[in-house]
């Protein structure tokens, strides 16, 4: 099959049962997306596709067929991290470090579904959003981490959520 | 996971060909892929649906809405149609699953994925739906999440949806499409059974029929709500939860819509609560009069006794809720 992993067209052939996780994984050799309890309950395999964030381990490899996949090594590299990346350094929004990946692809897309004024279970108003501490929480609520660095994690998003909010203003 | 066939289908003509010939449709995956992994679930042949053009969203004649089959439901809740006239669906997909999850589950997927009873889950154990005959291990065993109206001897197991509660509140007609050719138009308390001696049959879906769309009449008239009471406040399934649509005139109530989710094999709907309140002023009588309608063949199986004060509690909440 053909799928586009963080821009590089790859031929990769595999059993159809195989996860798009276990692909990323094993037969591309992209260890970022992590498996953590590989039934859609933990996040840590949180990948991006065709913009969305989505749980790779709960999608076989073979529904991807032409798709264009980003994970946490095609966001940002350790010269040029993602805003997002360097926004979780800063706030030591982790400490093993495994939901990480997950967190981050997920709040990237996080915030792209509030620029698009996608509402959330604790929003007052389906209409109008207001990215406070509670929001974050509720639309991260799909990753967790084991090591509860939560505090720390929304600290990080929220900083990246305020400067996209100031340079917009600015603009 | 058992080895299995994958076909992609590109129309509904094919989808519907490979449907006939025993494939077994995947939409988003995130039902059906976790139960393959468990081999709860062993088809030999994935039909992969989620290429066909049956992802609008549209006004139909009549004031209502048409919602493809393979529409997200992440898309579904946003969706101005929706959150504008059906605000008690968009409340109910937001309060379902994770986000992620929301991205890749579909509206034909969420109707018909199965019950998250432990039990079902774990194939070491007893469970008439996986395995007819074998027995039901959540009946004297830990059947908290487990269902107090409707359930038979052979299966207590309760519907998950969320979407599926504010669906039958609203009215929906699933349309279906069948390998014979043709279309079916079933509500949606039509699509579901009760488990009766038969748990394994959930759906009066024949062979190889492929929903295709959710038909939404006019919205009902009056304030909209969805409840959700669950053991987190975010991702988690619901132990109760009410959708609910009241108008009031002049403090008397006009129209009651209430259907309800946890509490059932299929999500609930009680003409008799409906009943007890349209006409009333609304307040504390008719509110509890309604909740004693919906309950009163309602049986507790211990561990999830509960229910039948939470389920009472969170009607009267949410009626205090829309009527103030
Ligand atoms: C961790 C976790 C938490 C969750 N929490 C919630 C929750 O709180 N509330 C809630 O409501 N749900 C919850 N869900 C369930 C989620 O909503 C469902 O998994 C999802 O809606 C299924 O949609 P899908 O498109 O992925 O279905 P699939 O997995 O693709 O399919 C499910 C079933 O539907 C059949 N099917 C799919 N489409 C069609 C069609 N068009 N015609 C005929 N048959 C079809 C398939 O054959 C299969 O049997 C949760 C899931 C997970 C993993
Ligand atoms: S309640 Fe139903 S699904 Fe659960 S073990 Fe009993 S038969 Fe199986
Ligand atoms: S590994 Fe996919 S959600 Fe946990
Ligand atoms: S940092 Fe350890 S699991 Fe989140």
């Amino acid at each position: 099959m053909r799928i586009t992993v963080n821009g590089q067209v790859r031929e990769v052939e595999a059993d159809p049962r195989t996860t798009l996780l276990d692909l990323l994984r094993e037969y591309i050799g992209l260890t970022g997306a992590k498996k953590g309890c590989d039934h859609g309950q933990c996040g840590a395999c949180t990948v991006l596709v065709d913009g969305r964030r989505i749980n790779s381990c709960l999608s076989l490899a073979v529904m991807h067929e032409g798709d264009e996949v980003v994970t946490i090594e095609g966001l940002g590299t350790p010269d040029h991290l993602s805003p997002l990346q360097a926004a979780f350094l800063h706030h030591d929004g982790f400490q093993c470090g495994y939901c990480t990946p997950g967190q981050i692809c997920s709040a990237t897309a996080m915030l792209d579904e509030v620029a698009k004024g996608w509402a959330s279970h604790v929003s007052d108003d389906l209409d109008r959003i207001e990215l406070d501490d509670m929001e974050i929480r509720e639309r991260m609520s799909g990753n967790i981490c084991r090591c509860s660095a939560y505090p720390t994690i929304v600290a990080a998003i929220r900083e990246v959520a305020d400067a996209e909010r100031l340079a917009e203003a600015a603009e | 996971m058992k080895p299995f066939d994958f076909v992609r289908a590109e129309t509904v003509e094919e989808a519907l060909a490979a449907g006939a010939n025993g494939g077994r449709y995947i939409a988003g995956g995130t039902n059906l892929v976790d139960l393959m992994k468990l081999q709860v679930e062993t088809p030999d042949k994935l039909v992969y649906i989620s290429r066909l053009a049956l992802d609008g969203v549209e006004q139909i004649d009549g004031g209502g809405v048409r919602i493809g089959a393979l529409v997200p439901n992440s898309d579904l809740a946003a969706h101005p149609l929706i959150r504008t006239h059906y605000p008690m669906l968009s409340r109910a997909l937001l309060a379902g699953a994770s986000a992620q999850l929301r991205n890749k589950a579909s509206v034909g997927g969420n109707l018909l994925q199965r019950t998250r009873c432990y039990y079902f889950y774990e194939t070491a154990a007893a469970c008439n739906k996986r395995e007819p005959g074998s027995g039901c291990d959540a009946i004297g065993g830990f059947n908290r999440i487990h269902a107090v109206l409707g359930a038979s001897a052979s299966c207590i197991a309760t519907h998950p949806s969320d979407m599926a509660v504010a669906l039958r509140a609203l009215d929906a007609i699933v349309v279906t499409a069948l390998p014979e050719g043709g279309e079916r138009r079933i509500a949606l308390g039509d699509l579901y059974r009760l488990p009766g001696d038969t748990p394994e049959i959930e759906t009066n879906l024949k062979p190889g029929e492929l929903i295709v769309a959710i038909e939404l009449p006019a919205p009902p008239p009056g304030r909209q709500l969805y409840r959700k009471v669950r053991d987190r406040a975010s991702y988690a399934f619901a132990l109760v939860s009410v959708a609910a649509a009241i108008a009031v005139e002049n403090g008397v109530i006009t129209s009651a819509r209430l259907a309800f989710g946890g509490l059932a094999p299929m999500p609930w709907r009680s003409a008799e609560a409906e009943a007890a309140l349209v006409g009333q002023p609304a307040g504390t009588d008719a509110f509890e009069a309604a909740a004693g309608a919906l309950l009163k063949d309602a049986r507790g199986y211990g561990h999830n006794d509960f229910k039948i004060v939470l389920a009472r509690r969170t009607l009267i909440a949410s009626l205090r809720d829309l009527t103030a």
